[in-house]
């Protein structure tokens, strides 16, 4: 009848607008969830390069997670030098070379010890190791430690921030978005 | 085992496992609901709503909320109005609907009064409703404690004290309650149980007895009728509708309802968005300070005619008035001697019992607000007795009603 | 027809309960004073022209105002840090150098010539009773002091940003911010509250404040509020009314007339509603409040169009 069709017409329409308030209603729900924005501005750490010294491994905090920071040796640069994935991986600040990863071992995530004399990390978890600029040189870690998102900035380093070089070392496939 | 055939479509295979049209045709099809009923019959639906606004507010407050004395307050007027976004949109949103649930809550009240739906079979209906109101009132005054302002803490330590009962200095048991001497991170914690937790479980109970007592007497209508509403859905179910003394709850008092809720809601956001300062008291603002009491203290409006009620009296004879008032209203079905059920326009003597009451609470309530000096102390005073005697009066005049 | 009759009494019965027990009774609980517009009728005009130049030389000189406030846009920095200047003094005394745009002109002369007059606290600081304000009075250099007055407030003007590149934070930090922090704003008695290095930093830092509010509270007689949620709490028109004499509202109180300029007040309320309001700098434009109110309404208008259109519908069949 074209009575209860209108009807029927007019109900469903009426629940298409409830509809779109309830969809609306969800997007500030979901808005809601969002990361508080101290959580976010909490996500930049600036580094001063200036203060490592040649073989030392500090381990500093970025996004809670540890960070490995080493300088190279003037041998630790000759090496890293006369090898091409170990060159990718070196990140050049002023006339220092080094090394910043994620201090978490890419198998199941935990913190590998740097050993100086050997100039290599091992993971006590499940015998993984990788040399000292972070590429992996025994199972069973799939890929080197992982490179933060980094910004040169004169001597200091901002973590969480995507400079041209970290985007260079996206490209180059030398590590994955952490 | 019961038996299963091979399912026909979706609707035969949920119909055979939950019987799902058998559910429809009870609950929503044929419940059969009276046609003649004003807009005030919507409340109820007006109710739920503002009671889901609540829950789904409530829930996103919950997210950031931090039940600690320490960090309580910030957590609300920083964290959720400054940081969180649309923070602000739940806060309004359940403050707001906080207040006006009580406006709604006494409309209802009294639209049931007015029309006498508390008698005659019906008084289960009024009684789980009047449990109903005293639940909330429990979940909107532990809400109130959350921010943990010098309202909050000071209407926390009032109220316990109550519990002294007077000259019985039942110390003790004021203690007991709070966990603590003072209100404090004991006190906060608990009521944030009662006000996230339990009495949310309760209300949601009772809604449900609430509903379950309305089945067998049936919503009431405007003139009081009583229907046979067996004879009255047959002629609906016959096709015959403009003859039928009923309607059903879907999809006809529904759409009703709908409309009468949409008008609502207009009302409602605009108060969330342009006017929200009623609902949220300036002295709440101040953090909690357990060594200075503000100038002046009052509870939220919906406990301003109770409050007043304690306030004229001394001690004692204050909680006596006190406790009549907040059961008086639970007797009503059985102080009401009349045999009418009836609206008040037809009742001679009771309406004017009923816009006196009415009146009276509007004074209550403005009294307890003002400052108790002078005129307004007075004018308090007199309304609390003319409380109390209205509810003395009510079983004689109603004795007196004639049959109508 | 009757339902609009019910809707009437109902609407009616709600908006006398809500005249009474707000715009009304708080109009009993609330004494309500009408500003004066920041005019300081009570102190004497200006009557002399000032002369910047000749104004820093007596700062500099014969003021002697170096040797408790610091200039930092005159390249003077402040003799004492703030925490040791308050053990000292009471009160950290202020830099000068926003102090020509924050301060009216009229309340810096009474200031420079008596303290305790210009600023309202008499009846705490009376030198009958033995208790001097800390800042001393000004007697004049030799010549005529309202000349001279006149010239220092000129100069002080000179130095400071113009009323319309004032922020809001540098309104705030000079009037309120030595007494008052703002904890939503970050800002603590003793300066912006820093990022920490170290633990060590951190309990420095807490120290120096917890001692400047010790010697603050002996001063006052208790600590000042923090003022992030006034806003909300007190409303423009109470701290506007407020600021300007503390005696109507609080009595005997120890806060002083501040003797801000009407448009330093406003750049304090700015600052304050910033620090309580939830006027918030949103990621998106569209999730603002003021973009979000109108649209919920519009289509609050929509869905009740709609339910009335259905419900039509569906009770044609019914009456």
């Amino acid at each position: 009848m074209k009575n209860s069709s209108r009807r029927g017409f007019m109900g469903k329409a009426f629940g298409a607008v409830a509809g779109v308030g309830a969809v609306a209603s969800l997007y500030a729900m979901k808005k809601t969830w969002d990361p508080l924005p101290s959580v976010k501005a909490a996500g930049f750490t600036t580094l001063d390069m200036s203060v490592y010294s040649g073989n030392k491994l500090v381990t500093e905090k970025w996004r809670g997670k540890p960070i490995f920071v080493l300088k190279y040796t003037p041998d630790m640069v000759k090496k890293a030098e006369s090898d091409p994935k170990m060159k990718a991986r070196t990140i050049k600040i002023g006339n220092d070379y080094f090394m910043i990863t994620l201090g978490l071992c890419t198998h199941l995530g935990c913190i590998p010890g740097y050993n100086a004399d050997d100039h290599s990390f091992l993971c006590a978890c499940h015998g993984g190791q990788y040399d000292f600029s972070g590429d992996v040189t025994k199972a069973p870690p799939p890929r080197g430690l992982d490179i933060p998102p980094f910004k040169i900035d004169g001597m200091k380093v901002v973590l969480g921030e995507e400079g041209p070089e970290y985007k260079k070392m996206l490209q180059d496939g030398v590590t994955l978005r952490a | 085992m019961a038996h299963f055939t091979k399912a026909t479509s979706l609707h035969d295979w949920l119909n055979q496992r939950l019987a799902v049209d058998t559910l429809r045709r009870v609950l929503a099809k044929e419940y059969w609901i009276p046609k003649d009923i004003n807009f005030l019959w919507a409340m109820g639906m007006v109710l739920a709503i503002t009671f889901g606004l609540l829950l789904v507010s409530g829930i996103f407050l919950l997210m950031y909320y931090q039940p600690n004395v320490h960090t309580a307050f910030d957590s609300v007027n920083y964290t959720i109005m400054k940081e969180v976004e649309f923070g602000w949109l739940w806060r309004h949103v359940h403050g707001v609907a906080a207040s006006v649930v009580f406006l709604i809550i006494y409309i209802h009240m009294f639209t049931g009064i007015y029309y006498g739906s508390y008698k005659k079979g019906r008084e289960m209906i009024w009684l789980s409703g009047m449990l109903l109101f005293v639940s909330f009132s429990a979940e909107a005054f532990s809400g109130y404690m959350l921010p943990w302002g010098q309202m909050s803490y000071w209407a926390g330590m009032v109220i316990t004290n109550l519990f002294s009962l007077g000259d019985l200095h039942m110390n003790g048991l004021v203690e007991w309650i709070r966990g603590d001497y003072v209100p404090g991170q004991a006190f906060l914690n608990r009521f944030f149980m009662l006000h996230v937790l339990l009495m949310p479980l309760i209300i949601m109970a009772l809604i449900g007895l609430h509903f379950g007592t309305l089945r067998i007497p049936h919503v009431n209508n405007q003139e009081g009728e009583e229907i046979d509403f067996d004879e009255e859905a047959a002629k609906y179910k016959a096709g015959n509708k403009k003859e039928s003394k009923v309607i059903a709850f879907a999809n006809d008092f529904m759409a009703k309802d709908m409309f009468v809720v949409s008008i609502f809601l207009i009302f409602f956001f605009y108060l969330v968005f342009y006017h929200y300062d009623f609902a949220m008291d300036p002295v709440n603002f101040d953090p909690a300070d357990g060594l200075k009491t503000p100038a002046h203290i009052y509870p939220e409006w919906y406990f301003l005619w109770s409050y007043e009620i304690l306030r004229p009296f001394s001690t004692n004879v204050g909680l006596m008035a006190f406790g009549f008032a907040q059961v008086i209203f639970l007797l009503l079905p059985f102080l009401d001697k009349s045999p009418n059920a009836k609206p008040a326009h037809k009742r001679g003597i009771f309406k004017v019992w009923f816009w006196v009451l009415l009146a009276d609470m509007i004074v209550l309530t403005a009294m307890g607000k003002l400052p108790p000096e002078g005129a307004f102390s007075t004018i308090g005073f007199v309304a609390a007795l003319v409380f109390i005697g209205l509810w003395v009066i009510l079983p004689i005049i109603t004795k007196m009603e004639k049959e109508v | 027809m009757r339902e609009l009759k019910i809707l009437v009494v109902v609407v009616f019965f709600t908006l006398v309960t809500y005249y009474l027990v707000e715009p009304f009774a708080h109009s009993q609980m609330h004494k309500h004073f009408e500003s004066e517009g920041f005019a300081y009728k009570d102190l004497p005009d200006l009557t002399k022209k000032g002369d910047a130049a000749r104004g820093k030389d007596l700062i500099m000189g014969a003021g002697a105002c170096a040797g408790c406030h610091g200039i930092k846009a005159a390249g003077m920095p402040a003799p004492m840090d703030p925490t040791t200047a308050a053990q000292s003094y009471g009160v950290c005394p202020p830099d000068l150098s926003n102090a020509g745009a924050v301060y009216d002109a009229k309340f810096l002369a009474a200031l420079i010539k008596n303290p305790a007059h210009a600023l309202m606290v008499e009846h705490k600081f009376d030198p009958a009773k033995g208790k001097v304000h800390p800042m001393p009075g000004f007697y004049g250099a030799g010549g005529d002091i309202d000349q001279e007055v006149a010239d220092m407030v000129a100069y002080l003007q000179s130095i400071a940003p113009k009323k319309e590149e004032l922020t809001s934070e540098q309104a705030f930090e000079l009037a309120c911010g030595r007494c008052h922090a703002d904890r939503y704003m970050k800002w603590t008695q003793i300066g912006e509250t820093p990022k920490f290095k170290t633990k060590q930093d951190k309990l420095k830092f807490e120290l120096a404040l917890a001692d400047y509010q010790t010697a603050l509270k002996n001063y006052m007689g208790k600590l000042p509020p923090d003022l992030s949620i006034y806003i909300r709490s007190r409303g423009e028109h109470y701290i506007k009314t407020f600021v300007e004499n503390p005696q109507n509202y609080l009595k005997g109180t120890a806060m002083p007339r501040v003797g801000v300029n009407a448009e330093a007040a406003d750049k304090v309320i700015e600052y304050l509603e910033e620090s309580g309001d939830y006027k918030v700098k949103v990621a998106k434009e569209g999730d603002a409040r003021d973009n979000i109110a109108p649209r919920v309404m519009f289509f609050l208008l929509i869905f009740a169009l709609f339910a009335y259109l259905w419900k039509k519908e569906i009770w044609k069949e019914l009456h």
